[in-house]
């Protein structure tokens, strides 16, 4: 196996605004991210030679080239659950390594606003509806089965967990494209009505619509667009066998599936100590649970430890190490298509010291984390990617 | 000789105090309480639970014939007795059929039986009685019926009770009937039903059976007789020639209510938990008619050890605190539930093995059991290597729950859980009969079939858990 690290560069990055888009159809949140991409790269719609399209909700290439008028180039659609952003640019970046392409598009999008209902369904896939074991409960019901599990187990409370929200809250509070810009005290997520014991209001992530999209081209390519360009690091995917809510040796007080895929990043990107290396991650806090567990998947602390650092201010925008800078999916929303190219946005804005809010802007960042993990605690996929600097 | 083989019962763990209805409408107060049934069970779910307590300990294979006794079996066209027949595990050369429309049904399938029994076209039957009947907002009916079921093994050896006589008659009346299209039942005027048809039929049934075999009232050490209501059983006992204190079968009118089809089989398992040899048992039943069975316990009883019938489930119970409660476990008044096709008959179909049957396939190579069924082993990856396994009637615990509040469901939250069988494997079920704020990781669970969810005209049912009862 080659090293892709420093092969690929990130030449230009859209991000519609997020929120509850009801005047947006979603082929606008398209546009409006795809656009913002081609301006910051100096390039057309004309000039992509390919195209990744990243959404649960909407089939075929056509998700993608009928909103951008693109001309009969290749277009794939990728759904990968809450990987699926993450995904466009995984497939993209081998295309481009293969030098089957030279200059592609990928968007990650999802219009969640349009069902009727509040939440995210069932997340079922199309044809995979079973009628009674898939549907028993809804996503904060699944990920509630690992904080009551990892509460008891390691003894920390629901206000260790409230500590990551009102830290996502204060971060997306700073950011204007975020969907829920609004701090929030301890007390108030504390005392918040419960969507899935122990998980409050507060504890999940907002149901947003948004895109966010991103060019690439080859890191030998790349100067002809900017100088302040990002290159792809390493890029991992671990698919669980999807059997931790069927099989014993499930504990649900870890993430396994981020564990591996972590794994597999780091040892591309060469990364020892995360804690020192890596200087902002955006992770996959659809719940606050799933955010304080991705602290010890990912190597920032050790399994049970991370109330301490939660305490600390660990994660926090002025800690060691930023986690979710942007809001996360808590605060900056999680159309979930979109979630995974958002992330990367965040990562390349911080680079380039764009960050808009100055109170937000980290200093010296070279080195970040994208992750998502879909699925039920024990059955998940997860995506990773670091990004950073040329050379670092 | 054919006779009863086993017994079982169920009474669902909610119970509604009848002055919360009586408060709502006014009219006849009717004292006590009565057992509802939760919003996932049905006669279905409820038969099957009574099907499995009265097969605890007995081989299935014996079992030739599933009988389901109910007035409101929930498909008018399709069989249950096929449905309750896999939940219960039965072999599919089971004879299965649904014994309907009758309070009067549950003992129509025990003559029924007896007789293939004693054709010797079945070794043993499976009669299994189970009501959900609605009686008309605001009248005694909607305080009298409860919710319940019982079943009767019936077969030709080890004989607990031998049947030695029996009587039948029918009687078009209209006492009570309910249209495909009613919801209720309805009822002609009180007076007419008790004299003209209950208190009639049941002496002309009683009379008729005792003259046949020179029999009088004091050779009966019990009568097990249908109850109308409370009331209106002690005066038939009187017309009889029972004592009341002494003889008659306790109606539980006060604690349980009128379960319909399956009332008379309830009070025949109480009885039955209660006998000892050589008593002999009179039971009438009534409905379009009337039946009549001379029974005497035999010595084997001692030998057929606890089973779970009415001893077992009444003293348990949860209060449902009013009768909106009840109005929405009944289904008369509709929450948000929002379902997509998640109805589907081919996958239920294919899967019916666990879905329905509870099996699991247990790894021959690493002996892990693996639920759902898989084709490659969960823990060693092996292809192809399983022996289908039951788990319905293991022991589990509660690994970790959580309380979900955002998914649709009657009874908001859903207590999601995992669980993990004593004997080893996982099972991923909501928790049902549970009080939210009494629930904590490890506690010992038990599986219960019930229904998920209704769509498409398709009722899903599926296993769920629940906590032991206790008293």
């Amino acid at each position: 196996m080659e090293s892709i690290k420093d092969k690929v560069a990130i030449v230009g990055m859209g991000c519609s605004k997020f929120g509850e888009r009801w005047d947006c159809s979603v082929w606008d949140l398209v546009v409006e991210a795809a656009y913002e991409a081609f301006e910051d790269a100096g390039v057309g719609p004309k000039d992509m030679q390919a195209a990744w399209s990243g959404t649960l909700g909407f089939a075929g290439g056509q998700s993608l080239s009928y909103p951008l008028k693109l001309d009969n180039i290749p277009i794939t659609r990728v759904e990968n659950l809450c990987g699926t952003g993450l995904e466009t640019i995984r497939g993209a970046t081998y295309a481009l390594i293969a030098k089957a392409y030279d200059l592609v598009l990928c968007v990650g999008f999802e219009k969640t606003k349009d069902r009727g209902v509040g939440g995210l369904g069932s997340g079922e896939p199309m044809g995979g509806v079973h009628p009674v074991f898939g549907i028993q409960g809804t996503p904060p019901g699944r990920y509630a089965l690992a904080a009551t599990k990892y509460l008891s187990v390691y003894g920390a409370e629901k206000k260790h967990l409230a500590m990551i929200s009102v830290k996502s809250h204060y971060n997306g509070a700073r950011n204007p494209k975020a969907h829920l810009r609004r701090e929030v005290t301890l007390e108030q997520v504390l005392g918040a009505p419960i969507i899935a014991w122990p998980l409050g209001l507060f504890d999940c992530c907002g149901v947003t619509d948004g895109a966010a999209a991103a060019i690439l081209c080859r890191a030998e390519d790349a100067p002809k667009f900017r100088n302040d360009y990002i290159t792809v690091k390493a890029l991992g995917n671990a698919s669980g066998p999807g059997c931790g809510k069927m099989m014993t040796n499930y504990d649900f007080v870890h993430w396994e599936e981020t564990y591996r895929a972590t794994q597999q990043v780091y040892q591309q990107a060469g990364i020892k100590d995360p804690r020192k290396e890596i200087d902002l991650v955006e992770c996959h806090d659809c719940f606050s649970i799933a955010e304080l567990m991705c602290y010890e998947a990912m190597g920032f602390c050790e399994r049970g430890t991370a109330k301490n650092d939660i305490e600390a201010g660990t994660f926090a925008l002025d800690g060691e190490v930023a986690f979710n800078a942007g809001g996360g999916l808590k605060s900056f929303g999680h159309p979930v298509g979109a979630s995974g190219v958002r992330e990367v946005y965040e990562i390349y804005k911080q680079i380039q010291g764009k960050a808009e809010e100055p109170s937000r802007q980290l200093k010296n960042v070279e080195l970040g984390i994208a992750h998502n993990q879909g699925g039920h605690p024990g059955t998940f996929m997860c995506s990773m990617g670091i990004f950073g600097v040329p050379g670092r | 000789m054919a006779g009863i083989v086993s017994y079982g019962a169920y009474i669902p763990v909610y119970r509604l105090d009848r002055a919360l209805i009586w408060q709502t409408w006014g009219g006849m107060p009717v004292s006590g309480e009565k057992a509802v049934a939760n919003f996932d069970e049905d006669t279905v779910t409820m038969a099957v639970e009574a099907g499995n307590n009265c097969l605890h300990g007995i081989d299935r294979e014996d079992v030739d014939g599933l009988f389901l006794a109910s007035t409101t079996t929930p498909y008018k066209e399709k069989q249950c007795a096929s449905l309750v027949a896999e939940a219960l595990d039965l072999k599919r050369s089971t004879m299965t059929a649904d014994f309907t429309n009758s309070l009067r049904a549950g003992t129509i399938a025990i003559r029924a039986a007896l007789d293939a029994i004693a054709a010797g076209t079945a070794r043993k039957v499976l009669v299994v009685a189970a009501d959900c009947r609605l009686g008309h907002p605001s009248t005694e009916y909607e305080q009298g019926f409860g919710d319940g079921s019982a079943a009767i093994l019936l077969g030709n050896s080890n004989i607990i009770v031998s049947v030695d006589g029996s009587h039948t008659h029918y009687d078009d009346i209209l006492d009570f009937w309910r249209l495909d299209s009613d919801t209720f039942v309805r009822s002609w005027e009180d007076r007419f039903i008790i004299n003209h048809s209950y208190m009639e039929n049941i002496q002309e049934a009683v009379n008729d059976i005792m003259e046949k075999h020179g029999l009088t009232p004091s050779d009966f050490s019990r009568a097990v007789l249908y109850a109308h209501d409370g009331r209106r059983h002690l005066q038939l006992a009187r017309r009889l020639n029972f004592d009341a204190t002494t003889q008659l079968q306790d109606n539980m009118f006060s604690t349980i209510g009128n379960t319909g089809a399956a009332y008379t089989l309830m009070m025949l398992v109480a009885a039955l938990e209660e006998t000892k040899a050589g008593e002999k048992i009179l039971v009438a039943n009534y409905g379009d008619g009337a039946d009549a069975f001379i029974l005497t316990v035999t010595e084997e009883i001692a030998k057929l050890g606890d089973r779970r019938g009415i001893k077992y489930h009444l003293p348990s119970k949860l209060p449902l605190p009013n009768y909106d409660k009840y109005l929405r476990y009944r289904g008369l008044i509709q929450g948000f539930a929002f379902f997509e096709n998640q109805s589907s008959a081919t996958i239920s179909w294919r899967d019916r093995r666990w879905n329905i049957n509870c099996r699991g396939g247990k790894c021959l190579v690493c002996g892990n059991i693996n639920f759902p069924p898989q084709r490659i082993c969960m823990y060693c990856q092996s292809k192809d290597q399983f022996e289908e396994v039951r788990l319905a009637d293991r022991k589990a615990k509660l690994f970790t729950y959580s309380k979900d509040f955002l998914g649709p469901s009657l009874d908001s939250p859903i207590i999601l859980c995992i669980l993990d069988f004593e004997e080893g494997g996982r099972f991923y079920a909501q928790l049902t009969d549970r009080d939210p704020d009494n629930i904590e990781d490890g506690m010992p669970v038990e599986l219960t079939f019930r229904w998920m969810h209704s769509e498409r005209g398709i009722r899903n049912y599926y296993w769920k858990c629940r906590p032991l009862r206790v008293a």
